[in-house]
């Protein structure tokens, strides 16, 4: 980006910022009730099926929303005024990235999960990207359907507006394992990142200690979840398989990544017989394909600790802006933690969002 | 911090400083090793029924290592036992040449602490301290032991804790990260009441099988190479487990050493819990100080397997979020992925960290002497 296209003194890009994870919510079933065929519509009205809201982001929980952002009734982010209001404006947002974290993928029947999805994704376009120029949406599949998941990427994908397909961090299997390559092929097809966010299906427990006793713990589990599912893809050679494809980490924190790449290319150098496919580093496999959200950054809390966390990591694209709207992350509009150099803003709020989404390069003009 | 110390010059100055090693496999022969040491009433079940743990294969491990026992092809005794198994051979090979002046054993086969049958496994755990005591304690006097428990009875976890402190010779309690419960659970209380009793160290050295996937909530991993890292990844749920019960604040003088994770993760570890314990104050209330300072006042974590930043001048810049205080050197001799304290850590160290990393910091925490 030249210069000139950023503001003086805040180094904040003129043309404004890429926002690459807002959650709008779905606020009950009745609002997906349209988009269900009428076998669904019955089942989910006679079953009395409702209330897909994660456990990782309980609607309860402090973090599962600011409390400015909570309206006096509903869930926050279920309507559109207030996402304008509190998610797009007061932040210059030129593009949002829409992750709706309903359990819609989670279900263990597979037709009921699909059924689930498609609704949403039918909810979000005409609900959330139609009516509003800046937002854009990722399509949701469950990983555990690989082939329905593929076929409902290419349904999505003639609207222009999705933009990436989202996964959830917690899986039956890690997403690097054979049977998804029926969604990762699919991706990249279609130009749209695999990107994974924080939470997921519960199929085991967070740790491989045990179920905790904490939602906090639940929470702290999800880096190490997140650096499960980057060995898996990685070492299962996802991206010897599909060199285009990128993946992205949201809510996965960030002061983990640079010791975790020395410590994966350290174990392949001495492993590397066991995936003889892979033949160039973990770090740099990851420094190519793997990008991550700056919200939460769960890094060193001072400038100068953050100028050493960003040397060891050698990879300043890999950072996305994002503002996770509307977990608890930050206070007022401070979306930047502020230990981060000045000299990131350009790229992180938006050139390297452009790299990563080909298609936000598309539907900007 | 400026240190103006070639790696070479400084390590040949401390080559003086005799070496601490927290962390040394000892194994049996054979399984008939363990019959003398087991009860009457034992000896048949061990016979017969023996290691019954929660993995597929009765004997093989579901992810096969990349050398046989797990260990460098170097480290065959000709005395024909399994790597670790021969202290004549030992001593040659790593106590002598490394001037090592003590060494912790870590006894991860026999795997007692993970036994199905929890009575054999309280059975085992005493027979596997016994045969340490006689066989490699009693022998090499450079040498101590790890008190072996089986963490899901803390009742005989207790009294065999109780048993061998009364012996002496050993220098830690071992547990392993993967319980059925993470550790910082009300039932495993016991055993740090134990620990800090007699003031002996816990010493938590990666491994276990629960059944659960090693990776925690992504599912079950294929590969080895994943696996091995993701034990690290359960130490650090381990960690989160005990600070956020409060572990820390109930047991005071409780010392815990983290064992074979390495420690690069430790200072991010830090950085999350401080983040996520500022937004779940309510739910944590056990918990009165940010996260990073119980990782950084009463843990130590072992080098091995050794950091290896791409610039190894990296390396300098986590020890420094960790605190030289808090890092001990470990080999994890006889395996094949361990660390030869001349070449694991290749950076500039004064003389007192060389000192602290390769010696104090272990005499300390253990209490060696």
């Amino acid at each position: 980006m030249a210069s000139d296209a950023v503001s003086a003194g805040t180094g904040y890009p003129k043309a404004g910022v890429i926002d690459v994870d807002i959650h709008p919510a779905v606020p009950d079933m009745a609002a997906l009730r349209p988009y269900l065929d009428a076998h669904w519509r019955e089942q989910m009205t006679v079953r009395g099926v409702d209330g897909l809201e994660s456990m990782l982001w309980k609607p309860s929980l402090p973090i599962s929303a600011r409390p400015d952002f909570r309206p006096a009734e509903g869930l926050p982010g279920a309507r559109l005024d207030q996402v304008r209001r509190d998610a797009l404006d007061p932040f210059g947002t030129a593009l949002a990235i829409c992750n709706p974290l309903w359990g819609v993928a989670v279900p263990f029947a597979e037709d009921m999960a699909m059924a689930l999805c498609r609704a949403m994704n039918d909810w979000l376009a005409e609900e959330w990207l139609a009516p509003e120029p800046r937002l854009r949406g990722a399509i949701v599949v469950p990983p555990q359907s690989p082939d329905q998941a593929a076929a409902e990427i290419d349904r999505c994908a003639r609207n222009p507006r999705f933009v990436s397909v989202l996964l959830p961090a917690m899986t039956e299997q890690p997403l690097g394992r054979r049977a998804h390559r029926p969604i990762m092929a699919a991706a990249e097809r279609h130009g749209l990142p695999i990107t994974i966010h924080a939470g997921g299906l519960y199929r085991h427990p967070p740790t491989a200690t045990g179920w905790p006793s904490f939602h906090a713990e639940d929470h702290a589990a999800q880096a190490n979840i997140f650096q499960s599912q980057l060995l898996s893809l990685v070492y299962e050679g996802v991206f010897v398989d599909h060199p285009s494809l990128k993946v992205v980490l949201l809510d996965a924190g960030l002061g983990w990544l640079p010791q975790f790449m020395w410590r994966a290319t350290k174990t392949w150098r001495g492993l590397r017989a066991e995936v003889p496919w892979l033949k160039q580093n973990p770090a740099d496999v990851m420094r190519s394909h793997v990008r991550l959200s700056i919200q939460p950054l769960q890094g060193p809390p001072d400038a100068e600790g953050m100028e050493r966390l960003l040397a060891h990591l050698a990879a300043d694209q890999m950072l996305l802006y994002a503002t996770d709207w509307p977990h608890w992350r930050f206070e007022g509009e401070a979306a930047i933690p502020p230990q981060l150099p000045t000299r990131l803003l350009p790229a992180l709020c938006r050139d390297n969002a452009l790299e990563t989404y080909p298609r936000l390069k598309e539907t900007l003009a | 911090m400026t240190v103006d110390v070639d790696p070479r010059t400084a390590l040949s100055a401390a080559s003086k400083v005799r070496l601490v090693d927290c962390d040394i496999h000892p194994i049996i022969r054979h399984k008939g090793d363990l019959k003398p040491y087991l009860s009457r009433e034992w000896q048949g079940y061990h016979d017969t029924y023996g290691d019954f743990l929660v993995s597929p294969f009765a004997t093989a491990h579901p992810y096969p290592k990349p050398t046989p026992a797990l260990s460098r092809l170097d480290t065959w005794p000709p005395s024909g036992g399994p790597p670790g198994s021969d202290l004549a051979f030992m001593r040659d090979q790593h106590l002598d040449p490394h001037d090592i002046e003590f060494g912790v054993l870590q006894v991860l086969w026999p795997t007692a602490a993970r036994h199905r049958n929890l009575g054999y496994g309280a059975a085992l755990c005493r027979a596997i301290n016994d045969w340490q005591k006689a066989e490699w304690l009693g022998r090499e006097k450079r040498l101590r032991g790890s008190v072996m428990v089986t963490q899901e009875d803390p009742e005989a976890a207790v009294a065999e804790i109780a048993r061998c402190a009364r012996q002496g010779g050993f220098a830690q309690v071992m547990v392993v990260p993967r319980n059925i419960e993470p550790m910082g659970r009300r039932r495993y209380w016991p055993i740090f009441a134990a620990a800090e009793a007699h003031d002996i160290t816990l010493g938590c050295h990666v491994g276990g099988l629960n059944g659960y996937a090693v990776t925690g909530g992504a599912g079950h991993c294929s590969f080895y190479a994943e696996e091995k890292d993701s034990n690290g990844f359960a130490m650090e749920a381990m960690l989160t487990s005990m600070i956020f019960e409060g572990v820390f604040e109930a047991f005071p003088k409780l010392r815990l050493v983290a064992i074979e994770a390495g420690l690069g993760w430790v200072p991010a570890l830090g950085w999350r819990l401080d983040e996520l314990w500022q937004r779940f104050r309510d739910e944590l209330p056990a918990v009165r100080r940010p996260p990073s300072e119980t990782l950084r006042e009463r843990l130590w974590y072992t080098t091995q397997p050794a950091d290896e930043p791409e610039d190894p001048k990296h390396l300098r810049d986590v020890f420094d979020w960790i605190g030289w205080d808090r890092i001990c050197f470990a080999s994890d001799y006889p395996h094949w992925d361990s660390d030869d304290p001349r070449y694991a850590l290749p950076i500039a160290m004064s003389r007192a960290e060389h000192r602290a990393i390769f010696r104090d910091n272990a005499l300390g925490v253990y209490r060696l002497s």
